[in-house]
């Protein structure tokens, strides 16, 4: 087999993954954020400065599951049976969150539901991308090629605090958000809240890294070994050196930098993982070489993407660019 | 309690499609039917098509969100419940699955932004693009989820390794023997469950003396599509029941209730297929008209259900009935489509209450159509998950019962809160009716904020704009 394939496609669905959580994650944080403005006129101003864009957001997790059962239909087939119930959780989850987007603009005496199926959407939605993570660190018990563990493998302490840690991650990055889209007294409070929210993912991410080599031997084995801990070491004093310059913007009341500081964040925790386990997709068993599908399923689709994923990025981009600038409060209702 | 976890898995399954297929039966037709009237607006400049444009946009934006959030479930859905399934012909359905993401998905999702929020944000002629190319990605979806059911159906292009299905040719994979039938079939379902949606606001609002003028339009255009369409579509269906005569005769057998392949095939109007015994009961029939209708011969045999022992056969009743059903609708829709238009000649297509009466009242019709439709197509491909390859009972994931069952509970649940709120805030929609003011094609759009589709809708009806 061409042993090139499989890193393809795990490298796109890695940034695939990469931009969901990214772009759904200020999406998400929007909702995660909702119990902290009180207003409605405030909670409907942030809504707006993701509603042209959520849909698409969404649709990279798709890539990514879609993309899992395109290349390594064999990693799709045991994952997704290893973490049924949070899965379908989060699915839920986003059901609500989905929905609530139109719901709450319709509904009359019923909105005050729809914002809190919003909030609650998106913190669960996040909460268990997060228990997904911490059940992957953990490991997955595989016996000649099919899931054999329990229900409940997935449900420890550790993958609920990396849970809590995505909802916060994603709140930040919600928060941030907010100081490119909005002004006025949201942009503030936003400012405020960013502050507390960065300290508070520092912190977790700190947990998680302490954390994680004590939950796996196998992370433990690796990071703590040479070659890896060459790679390893300046990651961290990246991470700090990232979240310092996002402190100060927040400070001197930057409203660009500050939200691509915590994508920075994100991405270098993301980076973390990716050093920590490549080249297993179901770890700690099987390598992307294990799951992956023929090459002639792999090529299929490979041709779609080197055609279709330029003309995706384009039309996302311009989308983006058509909804630019500040969305006013009240803008609506002259 | 023993707990079947295939037959628990089915009924997820089957209760999360069902719900799903309902709004992508809509939404590619009312996507299409917006491109249409948006277009009119251009060409014509008259303020109604654009009032009526903006007024389904609302609709479509509320139907098309659970559209989404219902599919992604499902993505997710053969990996969680079908792993064997996954694991046999992921290499086949994947990559019809991954380009159905690349080619529709986003297309739909990005340029429905455009397409909710852009109306003042864009000039006229790209807000028709934006609306042109959510419709055709409603398509692209079509055909790519299509291609695979159909390759489930009719299998070719394939060849099996160790038990794993390989892919050999993938322009027969697409363009499997049954993909074109379903494909036609399909999206001509959805026009025409959309029409009469269409169909049935129109004359809600001529019966309430309402938004009289956008009320005629819609009448007329649904009327005339219906009286087309219906007729073609029993064309369709017909040709693509002889092509699964050809390929799946087993469940052409079960669509029959012929049991006997020895003797020619009575179309039964009325049966109770008995499994056990292997016969109909209480069955009022017209002799040979099933042998007419398949071979187009009346002395002309199909094989029969006995002609595979009872583990191949699908379940009989279920296939039976639903095809009634769906061959039961299907006429009523020509029967509509021939009597508005003979009114409509008549010039009283607006006046006559006997026919809008119903009318107002028969938007469910090709839904229940469509699936009554996946209902024979699908019970009637069982055992099989892929015909012939891999059987529904060995497809499933190694997951215990309770939790199939838990979930399948919280499914019901929040679908059901969903869908509720969903048809209660679409027919609030519908109440208030095309409003506000149109603004003309020539106009340049004004910058403003985004706004969500239905948020305006609830401004207006606040009485705040």
């Amino acid at each position: 087999m061409e042993w090139y394939l499989p890193v393809i496609w795990a490298a796109l669905i890695g940034v695939a993954v990469a931009l969901y959580v990214i772009l759904d994650g200020f999406d998400l944080g929007i909702g995660i954020l909702f119990p902290a403005f009180r207003e409605e006129r405030h909670r409907d101003l942030m809504v707006n400065t993701v509603a042209p864009f959520w849909d698409g957001n969404e649709t990279w997790l798709v890539l990514g599951g879609g993309g899992l059962l395109v290349a390594f239909p064999q990693a799709y087939a045991v994952l997704m049976p290893a973490m049924y119930l949070p899965i379908i959780l989060m699915l839920l989850a986003l059901v609500f969150r989905g929905v609530a987007f139109e719901f709450r603009w319709v509904a009359r005496t019923s909105k005050v539901w729809w914002d809190r199926a919003f909030w609650l959407g998106s913190t669960l939605a996040g909460f268990f991308q997060g228990v997904i993570l911490g059940g992957l660190i953990q490991g997955i018990t595989v016996t000649n090629g099919q899931f054999a563990g329990g229900a409940f493998d997935w449900a420890t302490r550790f993958s609920a605090m990396c849970g809590v840690a995505v909802v916060v991650g994603y709140a930040l990055l919600g928060a941030t958000w907010l100081l490119i889209r909005t002004e006025g007294e949201v942009s503030d409070r936003a400012r405020e809240l960013a502050k507390w929210l960065l300290l508070a993912v520092l912190g977790f991410m700190g947990l998680v890294s302490l954390w994680t080599p004590i939950a796996s031997e196998r992370i433990a084995q690796r990071w703590f070994s040479r070659p890896s801990i060459l790679y390893l070491w300046p990651v961290p004093l990246v991470t700090a050196l990232v979240a310092w310059a996002c402190w100060r913007w927040l400070e001197t009341g930057r409203e660009v930098l500050p939200f691509l500081a915590a994508i920075g964040l994100f991405l270098l925790g993301y980076l973390g993982l990716v050093i920590s386990w490549f080249p297993y997709l179901v770890p700690p068993s099987l390598t992307i070489w294990d799951t992956a599908a023929v090459p002639a399923s792999q090529i299929f689709v490979l041709i779609g993407v080197a055609f279709l994923l330029p003309i995706i990025v384009g039309y996302f981009v311009f989308v983006y660019w058509l909804f630019r600038g500040k969305v006013r409060e009240g803008e609506g209702y002259h | 309690m023993d707990l079947d976890p295939v037959l628990l898995a089915r009924l997820q399954f089957a209760f999360t499609v069902t719900f799903h297929i309902i709004f992508p039966a809509f939404t590619i037709g009312l996507s299409a039917y917006i491109a249409t009237l948006e277009v009119m607006w251009l060409r014509t400049g008259r303020a109604h098509y654009h009032l009526l444009a903006r007024f389904w946009t609302k609709i479509f934006a509320v139907s098309f969100a659970m559209g989404v959030v219902s599919g992604i479930v499902l993505s997710y859905q053969f990996g969680t419940n079908w792993s064997r399934f996954s694991m046999v012909v992921g290499n086949v359905v994947g990559p019809l699955i991954g380009y159905e993401v690349l080619t529709a998905f986003f297309l739909e999702a990005t340029f429905l932004g455009v397409m909710l929020f852009g109306w003042n944000r864009v000039p006229p002629w790209l807000h028709v693009l934006a609306t042109i190319v959510v419709a055709a990605g409603t398509l692209f979806s079509a055909f790519w989820i299509l291609a695979a059911n159909s390759w489930m159906q009719t299998p070719v292009g394939h060849e099996i390794r160790d038990g794993i299905v390989v892919p050999v040719d993938w322009l027969a994979i697409v363009f499997n023997p049954s993909f074109p039938y379903r494909l036609a079939h399909m999206v001509t379902a959805a026009y025409l469950t959309t029409s009469f949606v269409v169909l049935a606001v129109g004359a809600r609002y001529l019966l309430a003396g309402r938004h009289l003028d956008e009320a005629r339009t819609m009448l007329r255009m649904a009327v005339g599509f219906i009286v087309i369409v219906a007729p073609l579509q029993a064309l369709i269906g017909d040709l693509h029941g002889l092509n699964t005569a050809k390929h799946q005769p087993i469940k052409v057998a079960a669509m029959e209730g012929h049991w006997d392949g020895s003797e020619p095939g009575d179309f039964h109007i009325v049966a109770w297929p008995n499994e056990k015994a292997e016969r109909n009961d209480f069955a009022i029939s017209i002799p040979k008209v099933a042998s007419l209708l398949i071979t187009h011969d009346p002395n002309g045999l199909f094989p029969g259900l006995k002609s595979v022992p009872p583990s191949d056969r699908p379940p009989v009743t279920l296939v039976f009935y639903a095809f009634r059903l769906m061959v039961l609708i299907g006429f009523a829709m020509i029967g509509t489509g021939l009597v508005g238009t003979w009114l409509w000649w008549r010039g009283r297509l607006f006046e006559a209450r006997w026919f809008l009466r119903p009318a107002a009242n028969v938007w469910w019709a090709g839904f229940v159509a469509v699936i009554a439709g996946w209902v024979v197509t699908e019970s009637g491909r069982q055992p099989w998950l892929a015909h012939g390859i891999l059987r529904t009972a060995d497809a499933v994931s190694p997951v215990p019962a309770g939790s199939v069952l838990a979930t399948l509970v919280l499914f019901v649940v929040v679908y059901g809160i969903i869908f509720s709120m969903g048809i209660y805030y679409i027919n609030r929609l519908i109440h208030m009716g095309p409003m506000g003011h149109s603004i003309l094609p020539s106009e340049r759009g004004l910058p403003s904020r985004p706004l969500s589709a239905a948020e305006e809708a609830a401004r207006e009806a606040l009485g705040r704009d």
